[in-house]
């Protein structure tokens, strides 16, 4: 009983950092029908901004954990935020209008580029920041116990917000309007008075800071990270975004956490060498019966 | 390491190269990841390996010509590794090679340098497949796994006096062989394994394997892997509530496993399996000095490298730089090096291995325990 329960914390907390990733890959497909390639790397940058964050906050002597953490989340998902404009900029908008192969490649260059630039600038050697945030509630349920630490509370509690501040964005403001309106029919927007251009740039900033807040979470939390980290889990954000259906972002977030259930589930209940043959098979059966995923809607030929 | 000193040794040898380009040079490769996620690996064979040609060099070279290193990166990618073998092979004309480090590496790259008569020896890799082949080429200046294994699980049974042991691999070749070996040695003891399961490398969250070994109450975790696997696992261990020794091998000998696990409290206790001190040798206190001076930490597998480097220039100086003959004079003769005379078998392993156990302390180094 005691092994379920923290096996489900691990995955929920796991499947909220898949899926705040997965939202940038949704968005930004759902709004120009592309797959950002670059979207883990831009996570992996992140990681970075987090390290020197936490290096100038303590450089100035600042010790106390709520400024730090707030202070390097600022931080983090401003600098990642221009971080995503800018390849936004030079990567995918001269291709505006071309075919989706050539973004897809250009996404893929991006992708070896952030790599290459951050382990030619880092160094190619694991890093790792401090803990700041360390200790555990510990549940006692008959003979075993429940530990979750408190980072792992605060990733849950700040990916929660996370979603709900960018659900409100997008259904209750002005600026999410014209992200729906654009999506649902560029051309049209535009007709109407929309500065496309701007709103793909917004969403993926939208994106970028996504994925900044899971990178200072799992940074934090894992302490350790390289220049590889953004590959393998930018691949199951990607798949978490199939999963719930690309487009849709309450798709992402449900995607993720099922992924994330999951992935938990099957390894600690079957075998861990095979709980991503599991995922994937999921996501076949899941795709087999609901072709453009959870929560996608199905795409309408235009006439 | 800091990039600045690779930057400098790299000019350096530049600057050698330069210099005694009128003449032929002996061309050898320096094979390991020199990039990627076990680039301090990498970086360790290049500083061990480059310290020693440049001490080979300063007297007058091997038969009067000049060792001219090239760094190969296979990043510790079986595929990678066959491609740098190639070009070592073909365009760059090795005699022989340095690595590589990981054994998924260093056995496929083996075969070309068989095929093309390289003489290659590897400083670092342990699996016992490489040189079970029966490779007349291939030689190794550190243990085998079934040796490291042993040494493993005679520590779990007699020291720790274990009765569950959790056995955790990370798919490779290296770590799921170091596993395999130990746990057939643990087995041969009577103990059997209370968990047998894989990781894959590269993912960061070891959760859900984590609360799995809390489930079947294991009292030691034997990890078969990296230090960049290993650092989120005992950590993730310790998050959990998981008091359970964690004991690995000498995948995990740098001081970066401190750093990726995020601080040394989490590597408190942590045991290893690893050579002798590779310093404590007194044949090689010069050389450690050396480093120390330049300021380079002679970890881990530095001090392997630059012996490696010995046993290959010895070898060849004596075969007049034929690197075919050079293999079948290292099954015969013995080699000094900075980790006292190396001899091999036939298979070219080492006649004498020398594991011990270390334990990694408080303040993330490790020492070397009496047992």
């Amino acid at each position: 009983m005691d092994i379920i329960l923290q096996q489900l914390v691990n995955g929920l907390s796991l499947g909220s950092v898949y899926g705040l990733i997965a939202i940038g890959y949704t968005m930004v497909y759902g709004i120009i029908g592309m797959i950002n390639f670059a979207h883990g790397d831009v996570y992996m940058v992140s990681a970075y901004i987090t390290a020197v964050a936490i290096a100038l906050l303590s450089f100035f002597g600042i010790e106390s954990f709520p400024v730090i953490i707030f202070g390097t989340l600022i931080f983090t998902i401003f600098v990642t935020g221009v971080y995503g404009w800018v390849i936004e900029r030079i990567a995918y908008r001269p291709l505006r209008g071309s075919s989706r192969l050539s973004i897809l490649i250009s996404a893929i260059g991006m992708s070896l580029i952030l790599q290459n630039y951050v382990q030619l600038s880092q160094g190619a050697k694991q890093q790792g920041v401090p803990t700041l945030l360390s200790g555990a509630i510990r549940f006692d349920i008959g003979d075993g116990f429940v530990q979750i630490t408190y980072m792992k509370l605060f990733i849950l509690f700040a990916s929660f917000i996370g979603m709900a501040a960018l659900t409100y964005i997008i259904q209750k403001t002005k600026l999410g309007r014209m992200c729906r309106a654009t999506q649902q029919d560029p051309k049209m927007a535009s007709i109407l008075g929309i500065n496309t251009d701007k709103i793909i740039s917004t969403v993926f900033v939208i994106g970028a800071t996504m994925a900044a807040l899971a990178g200072v979470l799992v940074t934090l939390d894992y302490g350790g990270f390289d220049f590889y980290v953004g590959f393998i889990i930018g691949i199951k954000a990607f798949t978490a975004a199939v999963l719930g259906g690309i487009g849709s972002l309450p798709g992402a977030m449900l995607g993720g956490i099922i992924l994330g259930l999951s992935e938990a589930l099957f390894a600690g209940l079957v075998s861990s060498d095979y709980k991503d043959v599991f995922s994937f098979s999921l996501l076949v059966v899941i795709l087999i019966f609901r072709p453009s995923g959870l929560l996608g809607k199905p795409e309408v030929e235009k006439v | 390491m800091s990039n600045a000193v690779v930057r400098k040794t790299l000019v350096s040898l530049a600057i050698a190269g330069a210099v005694t380009t009128a003449q032929a040079d002996v061309v050898i490769g320096v094979a390991g990841p020199h990039t990627g996620a076990y680039a301090a690996f990498g970086a360790q064979l290049w500083n061990g390996a480059s310290a020693a040609a440049k001490a080979i060099n300063d007297a007058g070279g091997i038969n009067g010509e000049m060792i001219k290193l090239i760094k190969a990166d296979d990043a510790c990618e079986p595929k990678q590794a066959v491609s740098v073998a190639n070009r070592l092979v073909d365009s760059d004309e090795a005699v022989a090679v340095v690595g590589h480090f990981c054994s998924s590496s260093s056995i496929p790259a083996s075969n070309i340098y068989e095929e093309a008569g390289v003489l290659q020896v590897t400083p670092a890799s342990t699996a016992p497949g490489l040189t079970d082949r029966g490779l007349p080429n291939v030689f190794r200046v550190c243990g085998r796994d079934d040796q490291q294994g042993d040494v493993a699980a005679t520590y779990i049974v007699d020291v720790l006096g274990a009765k569950k042991v959790a056995v955790i691999h990370d798919k490779d070749t290296y770590g799921k062989g170091l596993a395999d070996a130990m746990k057939s040695s643990l087995n041969a003891y009577g103990v059997k394994e209370v968990l047998y399961e894989g990781l894959t490398r590269g993912e960061k969250d070891f959760n859900a394997l984590v609360t799995k070994i809390r489930s079947v109450d294991a009292d030691v975790v034997y990890f078969g892997g990296l230090h960049s696997e290993a650092g989120p696992l005992v950590r993730q261990m310790r998050e959990q509530g998981l008091t359970a020794k964690f004991m690995s091998g000498d995948g995990i000998t740098s001081y970066e496993f401190v750093s990726v696990a995020g601080s040394p409290k989490y590597v408190d206790g942590v045991l290893m399996t690893f050579g002798a001190d590779p310093t404590s040798y007194a044949e090689g206190k010069a050389v450690v000095k050396e480093f120390r001076d330049s300021g380079i930490e002679p970890e881990g597998y530095v001090m392997y490298s630059y012996a490696a480097m010995q046993v290959v220039a010895e070898a060849l100086q004596n075969t007049d730089l034929d690197p075919v003959k050079a293999s079948d004079w290292l099954h015969a003769n013995k080699v000094e090096t900075v980790m006292g005379t190396k001899a091999f078998d036939e298979k070219g392993d080492l006649l004498v291995s020398d594991y011990v156990m270390y334990e990694w302390d408080k303040n993330g180094t490790y020492n070397m325990l009496g047992m």
